[in-house]
């Protein structure tokens, strides 16, 4: 009770010092001084300790389970562990937004502490324009989704938490995500900013990138662990189901790496410097266009979140805003400083960087319109559908083919000018090869289907280009090479696992024997236990499969109480070639159970060539430092 | 392309957007049937999902009762939506329900029928869309309600809800 007036009282300051923000830095844009005024940074780090008290706050009313506060009494419940006690102050739309609110407060000042060398006028504008976004963050919580909403009569016991989302995976995704997601508001703000002062340069280049990287670090993480808890928690056996939601943070991700690249470009050689800033900016907006697809409910999709219009229609009008204003610094008074018909070459970095970009946007195209099209045609048509895998594997797949030749080839390519020396005798042998290793891979496999055999072909040779790349003796962009090499690994291994996966489903009851091709699965027991907050069912199987030793998986089910649901545990034996996964449901009305029992190669491959993919970008950053 | 020009495009663009989705936001989430009842279903051949065996439309309709052809695939989020509906109108005696399934993986078609109950008599396979075309269905789930003479009565687009389950049940009586 006490905990959550503090924490609303301590919101409202935090607006209240917004309010003095802008007038106080608009004054020190008129002093000639070269350092930002201490009294600027003064208010934007006590913004940043009252939100963070609010937040505090929070997380206490959600540790004492106070029900007098509405969103611990929806979310949160006496029985609940103390770990997704905490995790569920930002399981849920008001307490997640409070924790998105202060991100943004902690990257401005952040970026007021660490860009003391930028030109001064540059870093106030940056502040203005992240100031505005936390406005109408701030009045978004405050008028239509406050989280320290009071409750008379106070309820004896809390709603619970969805128990699908009580795991320790997703008690830490969200928070990376949105250090993704709103990592890029400061992306968004500098680049206003630097159009403004017209400061679109290799300077600025230099200093945005290192919040590219970071943003894009943690958006990579983050899509990586909500993966993990699909494949871990969902039970459908696989880890990427183009589902909107997963395709709403697939989008930033595209684009960020898109700019990732052309900042680079725009740091060596002064060139795209209007299309980093249209990147810089559309990263933000699709961040921002996520939040308002899954906050507001006008998607179809697996992940449920409370639909309420009021929300929506403020999210869409805030979005809008932002657009409309970024549309018009861009357009009125961006003044290309740097001269863009600056002379380059067909076969150079700066082309094929341009290069990738475009397939970026190609891949980024897709998507979004796979994602938004069905909510078109229902306000336009009436007509409800759903886009799924299909309509991705056939417009990415082909793309994905001259992208990946193009990736292995692009990366070695010199700034300026490059002659086609790059083609010689041993790139051919190793093509070659390639060529035969993956015939070999795809007849074993039984697939026989071109598309897959060519695929299959690229991203081997992509593979193998980017180790090659390891062995060259100039080591500057080894952070570059490591993440390169990570995502050939990753595209290769999802290749393989989709075409090695094997499945096999049925009906089983305890003591049963069901042979399967190439093995045995034994039901051999059921058991049950009280958990604290819901009992658990473990069946034990035993599966003996062809010239291999046996092997014992135990999956569950869980029944939750409160609210009543099953969720059921898949158990997995992961090694480093393959996953065994196995998860069982209940039939309804006997004793029998459906289980599903996959083999899955290279899975564990998946989830660690990503994070070599993205730690890979992170040692790109400590390079940087350490020159 | 003059940069105003540009400006002017992107604005007009981002405005249409603007409308369509406050107006997204506000929409009725019920579904109108289409208008153009009275038709004769085309025909259409599709392999059976049990057994491979080619089945042809008019080996389906030949019983006085009312037939329910359903869309839907596995992969299709909605149509797990409305996959109870769908089994509370198995119930109905009177009615058959016919399901195609729309450019699916069969072992995971075969395994959502496994979960989720199997309310169809028949069920064909429409691997590459075209029975979907001839029925000119616009996406998935779509239902079309005919009677024995293959005349189109209902159509509906979307997951069906307990309202459309209502509307077909009226059907019979």
């Amino acid at each position: 009770m006490l905990f959550s007036q503090l924490g609303y009282y301590s919101l409202i300051f935090g607006l209240f010092f917004s309010l003095i923000i802008f007038p106080i830095s608009y004054k020190d844009l008129q002093f000639k001084n070269q350092l930002i005024s201490i009294n600027v940074l003064k208010f934007v780090f006590f913004q940043l300790i009252s939100v963070l008290l609010s937040f505090i706050f929070l997380v206490f009313s959600f540790v004492n389970s106070d029900f007098s506060n509405e969103t611990v009494y929806n979310n949160s419940h006496s029985a609940k562990p103390l770990l997704y006690k905490i995790s569920g102050t930002w399981g849920n739309h008001e307490g997640s937004l409070l924790l998105c609110l202060l991100v943004l407060t902690l990257f401005i000042f952040v970026f007021l502490l660490t860009s003391k060398k930028e030109p001064k006028k540059y870093q106030i504008f940056t502040l203005l324009f992240q100031q505005i976004i936390i406005v109408g963050f701030f009045l978004f919580l405050l008028f239509t989704s406050n989280p320290f909403n009071h409750l008379f009569p106070i309820p004896e016991e809390g709603l619970g938490l969805n128990p699908i989302l009580q795991d320790p995976i997703l008690a830490i995704h969200p928070p990376i995500l949105y250090l993704g997601y709103i990592g890029s508001s400061i992306i968004f703000s500098s680049s206003l900013a630097a159009i403004i002062q017209n400061y679109v340069d290799s300077e600025w280049a230099k200093s945005l990138k290192k919040w590219i990287i970071a943003s894009w670090f943690f958006l990579t993480i983050g899509i990586l662990l909500g993966s993990i808890w699909a494949y871990y928690e969902l039970g459908w056996g696989g880890f990427w189901f183009w589902d909107p939601v997963e395709n709403i943070s697939l989008m930033p991700w595209l684009c960020l790496t898109a700019l990732l690249h052309s900042i680079i470009v725009l740091e060596k050689r002064k060139l795209l410097a209007s299309w980093t800033l249209v990147l810089s900016i559309a990263t933000f907006t699709l961040s921002m266009c996520g939040t308002f697809l899954v906050r507001s409910g006008i998607l179809n999709s697996v992940h449920t979140f409370a639909n309420d219009p009021e929300r929506g229609i403020f999210i869409l009008i805030f979005l809008f805003f932002l657009i409309l204003a970024s549309l018009f610094i861009f357009f009125v008074m961006h003044k290309p400083k740097i001269r863009e018909e600056q002379k380059s070459f067909l076969f150079s970095k700066e082309t094929s960087i341009l290069v990738n970009n475009l397939f970026m946007m190609y891949f980024l195209s897709c998507i979004l319109i796979g994602t938004i099209y069905p909510i078109f045609l229902e306000v336009i048509a009436n007509e409800k559908i759903s886009v799924g895998p299909p309509f991705y594997n056939k417009l990415l797949i082909p793309f994905l083919i001259p992208f990946l030749i193009f990736m292995s080839i692009g990366p070695n390519v010199k700034w300026v000018k490059d002659n086609f020396n790059l083609v010689n005798k041993k790139l051919i042998l190793i093509f070659i090869v390639c060529v035969l290793v993956s015939y070999l891979i795809i007849n074993k496999s039984g697939y026989k289907n071109l598309y897959i055999t060519i695929l299959t072909i690229s991203s081997l040779y992509l593979f193998i280009m980017t180790i090659n790349d390891f062995f060259k003796k100039s080591q500057i962009n080894l952070g570059q090479r490591i993440s390169h090499f990570g995502f050939s690994l990753l595209i290769l291994c999802i290749i393989l696992n989709g075409v090695f996966s094997t499945e096999t489903i049925t009906n089983i009851k305890v003591g049963e024997k069901y042979n399967f091709k190439g093995g045995t699965i034994y039901f051999q027991k059921l058991n049950n236990f009280k958990e604290e907050n819901y009992i658990s069912i473990i069946g034990t199987f035993s599966i003996k499969e062809k010239d291999k030793n046996e092997i014992y998986l135990k999956p569950e089910l869980r029944i939750f109480d409160q609210p009543d649901m099953i969720t059921s545990e898949a158990d997995i034996k992961t090694t480093i070639f393959s996953d065994k996964f196995l998860v069982m449901n209940l039939v309804k009305g006997n004793n029998y159970y459906n289980i599903r029992y996959q083999t899955k190669p290279f899975m564990i491959w998946i989830w660690l060539s990503t994070i070599i993919l993205a730690f890979g970008a992170l040692l790109n950053f400590y390079n940087k430092k350490r020159k | 392309m003059k940069k105003n020009t540009l400006f002017l495009i992107i604005l007009i663009f981002t405005i249409f957007c603007f409308i369509v989705l406050l107006k997204g936001l506000s929409k009725d989430n019920s579904y109108k049937p289409n208008i153009n009842f009275g038709k004769k279903l085309s025909s259409f051949e599709g392999k059976n999902f049990f057994n491979d065996q080619l089945i042809n439309s008019n080996e389906l309709f030949n019983e006085n009762k009312i037939y329910v052809l359903n869309i839907w695939a596995s992969w299709c989020a909605p149509c797990r939506a409305e996959h109870s509906v769908l089994m509370e109108l198995k119930k109905n005696k009177l009615i058959e329900i016919i399901g195609i399934n729309y450019k699916d993986n069969l072992t995971n078609a075969k395994k959502f029928v496994d979960e989720y109950g199997n309310p169809y008599s028949e069920i064909l396979i429409d691997e590459d869309g075209t029975i979907a075309i001839s029925l000119g269905a616009y996406g998935i789930p779509e239902t079309i309600v005919v009677d024995k003479n293959q005349i189109i009565l209902k159509k509906f687009f979307g997951a069906i809800s307990n309202k459309s389950l209502n509307e077909i049940n009226s059907l019979t009586k």
